[in-house]
């Protein structure tokens, strides 16, 4: 009790005064730096580390590691059972994947699912933040409750939710529509095209994602400083100004991260997907994940699923390479 | 006012789903096919949860997902601990990349490495032990701990070890009497975001456990049948997961969201 107390006390003064962003961190490290450096206590950092090092290579790095010799590797069900060797496939693996319209066709929808379920997620979630500081208090509790929920909520069972929301005959939301005027919906079924049926599946992780985004923007937001935004107010900036040159570029850091975690968790989609069709995804419902993993386990072409889940690396890698740069950049500073 | 009523829709619509949830799960079966959907439950009854708990054994899965959350976190926030220290409180060559390097873990999905995952479990005789769930559940969960712990502790000032150090402290004395203490909430709240984590995930658990060893979130599968899927006892099995969940999440996401701020503020 007392702890938990002493922390709330101890802690707003730090985080607020330094600017958001560098600040704190250099400071802080070269003390500790003079304290430690090049003398007997060198080792330790190292030796706190060790551990889970050593637990992330095994439990990561091997695995990393297999994936991508796996890829170059033709591997079955022989293999698998142990009758046959591994052999080398070379680059068969991945010229055959990138060589198939099909494999495009799963890429770019992959894309565009992800980069619309991002988009849609960030404004919706920056929107709703926002809102959250003009409202009363009250409301805010209450909207803090459903957002809690929902984060809360299982993916699998959100998934089962939705797909109860959805059902074609007795889904409450073709009967809602229904209502609308000149609007027939009873009966209609999402899943019998795959664009409608992603999009229903984008809502479902849409609404599974706004939550950390509104309630880790709201953190941001209490962080950006009154008077900053009254001396804009008075510089003549209408509502629109203040966000544009005062709000966002403080919360920059906050924003490029929820980007780029939303960006790994939407290409990485899966459960949501499998789960809403059944376990088996009909081909135009196919995302990378879903498609790598019915190459490894439905056709049992372990190579080929592996080359198919390295493509998909590659590509998030690409995704996120600002925010790694960012990051490194904050590592030079310091 | 305005922003009020807004504030109100977004809650409408927000909620609406769980609301579906758990209203779907205490009306009886007939009134969930009911082409005209029911907004209440007209009689409220607990058949549905009898038929879930009837349909597939439910306390097995749940022991199974306990013991696995339980243990992944033990040792997630023991070991995570340590390196969350090791990255907030000292200067040493290479932190840099290994910040870089716990962070760049994160963004390897799980889905690309559930098949050399798969082979090595099987290869090692781990596939569909719960052992195995652990070891693979270490993957998302140290990379989690550590970042968040160390956004804990940057936000304890380095002014309170020093003064301890000051009157004499070691620095472990000054870190297990000055600075626990304070990490103590940020501990508890680590470490049930964590389990709740663990206890979510469904690929790894579908994937390297057979059918009767299977987990609470693949349990949910039981309900889709081939003739269709069993909504209202369904909806009730959902609730019975999604509730005690919630209510941990309701307890720790005000302490996490802090923590994650300051990690990604503080560099």
């Amino acid at each position: 009790m007392s702890a938990a107390e002493t922390t709330t006390a101890k802690a707003p003064p730090v985080r607020h005064a330094p600017p958001p962003g560098r600040g704190a961190g250099p400071t802080d490290v070269k003390t500790a730096g003079k304290r430690t450096g090049g003398g007997p206590g060198a080792g330790v950092p190292w030796l706190l580390l060790a551990p889970c090092l050593t637990v992330l290579v095994l439990v990561l790095g091997y695995p990393l590691v297999r994936l991508v010799t796996l890829s170059f590797q033709k591997f079955g069900q022989p293999q698998l059972w142990g009758f046959q060797e591994a052999e080398s496939a070379g680059l068969d693996n991945f010229t055959r994947i990138l060589g198939d319209g099909e494999f495009w066709a799963v890429v770019l929808r992959t894309v565009l699912f992800a980069g619309g379920a991002v988009i849609l997620t960030m404004v919706l979630g920056m929107l709703i933040a926002l809102l959250l500081q003009r409202v009363s208090t009250w409301v805010k509790a209450l909207v803090s409750i459903v957002l809690v929920a929902s984060w809360g909520m299982p993916i699998i069972v959100a998934t089962a939710i939705f797909k109860w929301l959805f059902d074609a005959d007795y889904g409450v939301l073709n009967w809602l529509l229904d209502k609308l005027p000149g609007v027939e919906m009873i009966g209609h079924n999402w899943f019998a095209s795959g664009p409608q049926g992603l999009a229903v599946i984008m809502l479902l992780v849409v609404w599974g994602a706004v939550p950390f985004v509104v309630i880790t923007l709201s953190a941001g937001l209490t962080q950006v400083p009154k008077e900053l935004e009254e001396a804009a107010r008075l510089d003549g900036a209408g509502a629109w100004g203040v966000f544009r040159f005062v709000t966002l570029p403080i919360l920059k850091p906050i924003i490029v991260m929820l980007t780029t975690l939303s960006v790994i968790w939407d290409m990485g989609v899966f459960p949501q997907v499998y789960v809403m069709r059944n376990g088996h995804p009909e081909p135009e419902f196919q995302v990378l994940t879903t498609y790598s993993f019915d190459k490894a386990f439905v056709v049992n072409d372990y190579g080929t699923g592996s080359a198919i889940a390295l493509v998909t690396v590659f590509l998030l890698l690409g995704a996120v390479a600002v925010y790694m740069r960012q990051m490194l950049k904050i590592g030079e500073v310091e | 006012m305005g922003w009020n009523a807004l504030g109100l829709l977004v809650f409408a619509v927000l909620g609406f789903p769980v609301y579906w949830m758990v209203n779907t799960a205490f009306k009886p079966a007939k009134d969930a096919i009911d082409p005209d959907p029911h907004f209440f439950p007209s009689t409220f009854t607990l058949e549905n949860f009898k038929r879930a708990l009837e349909i597939a054994d439910f306390w097995g899965p749940v022991g199974r997902s306990l013991v696995v959350s339980l243990v992944v976190v033990i040792i997630g926030i023991a070991v995570g601990m340590l390196a969350a220290l090791a990255i907030s409180r000292f200067a040493f060559r290479g932190r840099k990349i290994v910040i870089v390097g716990i962070l760049a873990v994160q963004m390897v999905p799980l889905v690309a490495m559930i098949i050399p995952v798969f082979l090595l479990l099987n290869d090692l005789g781990q596939y569909d032990k719960l052992t195995g769930l652990v070891i693979t559940y270490l993957t998302f969960i140290l990379p989690f701990t550590v970042w968040t712990l160390r956004g804990f502790i940057v936000n304890i000032p380095k002014e309170l070890e020093e003064a301890a150090m000051v009157d004499g402290c070691t620095r472990t004395g000054a870190f297990v009497r000055v600075v626990f203490p304070l990490l103590a909430p940020g501990m508890v709240a680590t470490s049930v975001y964590g389990f709740i984590q663990a206890w979510n995930e469904y690929l790894y658990a579908l994937m390297l456990m057979s059918q009767q060893n299977q987990t609470a979130t693949v349990w949910l599968g039981n309900f889709i049948t081939k003739n269709g899927t069993e909504y209202a006892p369904m909806m009730a099995g959902s609730t019975m997961m999604a509730v005690p969940i919630v209510i941990l999440f309701l307890l720790v996401q005000r302490k996490m969201a802090a923590g994650l701020t300051a990690g990604a503020v503080k560099g």
